[in-house]
């Protein structure tokens, strides 16, 4: 009745041609009508998830299209952001998003991946779950929390540390600047570097225990001590995938929305030092768009959504490609 | 040599600290943050903020209730509109690898995992608002939705993966025809995992504030009617945060308290829930 009798199990389970049966196109090997059904229901919500990729990128063209016909790509290099004037182009955002973002980096690469070593290879395999599992909960905070947070915690503090930094290295351009107001580059910077450390420290830490274990055994035996053997095998070992890993934290960081609307200090600046409150992308897009009165104004804002979306996909897909090349896709990247 | 050999001591113990000082920054930060926001929090929660409407600045008393019920409602529906999507491209990955598609399907997930909530925003925006003529709590959950797709999918493909072959092949080889081989074995085998994929990308998309600026918008009055703007946990926390008044900061962090408690208490719970199963 279900299934021509030469049909092996495996053909019908994997759905591949076997020896038994003529190779036939995947469809014509969904033999029963339940099974076509079927077949064609899951295929269509398959199918639905490319179909939503590209309605995203079709809606966010057609949202930004009256800014892009507008101004073309010199939305990209442009200084001006006057909704008096109706003249738009966004550089400084564009700059002031990746410099918070490479600062961000600069602070967790060391702070993560040390903590990812630690993890992986310095404490009793007992001990690692419960160090772990903490810091992939710190990632799955919400940012509107680490936000709250970093508005009335952190950024007094930074205040107080900005002061004295221009009180006694102010003639160093990085430290010049209004340091009274707490929220700017630095602040954001700071908050953006404690948000991506758990995520960067979660991906590393499962990449360098996919370290074959005799290597470092082998490192081991020839004498080397630990940290020769992690230094000279396992982080050679795992480079790649590190680097993914960094690159996905550099991703989340560029996207980030809430905590750096909350303390990146929001005005439409080039950066000039460390203590200038400067938009990024996303927060300039929060703060500005309930507020936008006209559809070219909307746009222009959807616009620089296009431009970030393009920045996070390029990062994104770069993270993944590393990432998948080192582990051949058996491992999840799932924050 | 015997030099050579103290400095190679050395330095590995210098690395030994400087490692453990890394898991401290990183422990420290995240004690700072719970303590904070639960010391915070906790000390603000009451029983009429949970039950109550919003008040007018400057008037005392009041909660969120209905930010409560508006955070709830458009997720509900948000994971009405992922669940078949996500679990159904990947029984349709995993059952059906014949079809090509399904490797760049599972790829694609993983790069829209990195798409920032607000560029979502901004797409719900422009697909569900403009055309609408106004904000509504449904854009709201079309943009939840998107967010949980991709998160649901590779959750539901890493626990289907995990089905043993066996299992299929010996409902296969009583004559159970493929999609009732699916729907009656592989499905409920994999059941906990893929309730706890589905937990997680709900609890996820529920502290999300961003795409939420530009969809449900935020209301001050009760409102279940989808088609209309409607308030929500995360949005709430950010207006009240950034406002100018010290009872609304006490209520962000009350709220922010909530939250937290309820990202803090699924993920535990979804834990001991898989673990449940380890130990059968």
């Amino acid at each position: 009745m279900q299934g021509e009798p030469q049909a092996t199990v495996e053909s019908l389970n994997r759905g591949l041609p076997s020896a038994e049966v003529r190779p036939v196109s995947a469809r014509r090997q969904v033999i029963n009508l339940g099974d076509r059904i079927f077949y064609f229901i899951t295929r269509s919500l398959g199918l639905s998830v490319i179909a939503l990729a590209l309605l995203l990128v079709w809606n966010l063209f057609n949202g930004a299209w009256e800014s892009i016909r507008q101004f073309g790509l010199g939305f990209l290099i442009g200084t001006t952001w006057d909704p008096v004037t109706r003249v738009f182009s966004t550089l400084p955002t564009i700059i002031g998003t990746l410099v918070k973002g490479f600062i961000a980096l600069t602070l967790a690469i060391p702070i993560s991946i040390g903590s990812a070593i630690f993890i992986s290879f310095y404490i009793p395999k007992w001990l690692r779950p419960i160090l772990s599992y903490p810091i992939e909960l710190l990632a799955g905070i919400p940012s509107i929390i680490f936000g709250m947070w970093a508005l009335f915690a952190m950024v007094p503090v930074i205040r107080v540390i900005q002061i004295w930094l221009k009180a006694n290295f102010g003639w160093f351009f990085l430290f010049d600047g209004p340091a009274v107001y707490g929220v700017g580059v630095l602040s954001g910077s700071v908050i953006l570097a404690i948000m991506i450390t758990p995520i960067i420290t979660a991906i590393s830490k499962e990449i360098l225990l996919t370290v074959p274990r005799e290597q470092i055994e082998g490192m081991l035996a020839l004498g080397a001590t630990k940290w020769e053997a992690i230094w000279q095998v396992a982080l050679p070992y795992s480079r790649i995938g590190l680097f993914g890993a960094v690159i996905l934290g550099l991703g989340r960081a560029i996207g980030e929305t809430m905590a750096v609307t909350m303390v990146g200090g929001n005005s439409f600046a080039m950066i000039h030092s460390l203590f200038d409150p400067v938009h990024s992308m996303a927060s300039q897009i929060a703060s500005e768009f309930t507020e936008a009165t006209y559809s070219l104004y909307t746009s222009s804002l959807i616009y620089v959504g296009l431009v970030l979306f393009a920045i996070t996909i390029f990062i994104s897909l770069l993270a993944q490609l590393l990432i998948w090349r080192l582990s051949k896709g058996k491992l999840a990247i799932l924050d | 040599m015997n030099r050579h050999y103290r400095y190679r001591k050395f330095v590995e113990w210098a690395n030994w600290v400087g490692m453990l000082c890394c898991i401290s920054i990183t422990v420290f930060f995240l004690v700072a943050i719970l303590g904070y926001v639960i010391i915070n929090g906790a000390s603000s929660i009451n029983w009429d903020f949970l039950t109550a409407l919003p008040v007018p600045a400057g008037e005392s008393g009041g909660g969120i209730a209905n930010a409560l019920v508006g955070s709830l409602l458009i997720v509900i529906v948000a994971s009405v509109m992922a669940l078949p999507i996500g679990i159904g491209a990947a029984v349709f990955i995993n059952e059906f690898p014949s079809h090509g598609a399904g490797r760049s399907i599972r790829f694609l997930a993983e790069v829209l995992t990195g798409v920032p909530s607000i560029v979502v925003g901004l797409f719900a925006y422009s697909m569900v608002v403009k055309p609408w003529g106004g904000f509504s709590a449904f854009a709201g959950s079309v943009s939840y939705a998107f967010i949980m797709v991709p998160i649901i999918l590779i959750s539901a493909h890493e626990a289907l993966r995990l089905v043993p072959d066996s299992l299929r092949e010996a409902s296969l080889a009583l004559g159970v025809p493929k999609w009732r081989t699916i729907v009656g074995v592989v499905l409920p085998v994999s059941s906990r995992a893929l309730i706890t994929g589905v937990v997680l990308a709900t609890s996820r998309a529920l502290g999300e504030a961003a795409p939420m600026m530009f969809t449900a918008f935020g209301n001050s009055f009760w409102n279940l009617n989808m088609a209309k703007p409607m308030a929500t946990v995360p949005l709430l926390i950010y207006t009240y945060a950034t406002g100018p008044y010290e009872d609304w900061h006490r209520k962000a962090w009350a709220a922010s308290f909530v939250l937290l408690m309820v990202v803090l208490v699924t993920s535990v719970l979804t834990r001991a829930f898989l673990r449940g199963k380890s130990n059968e």
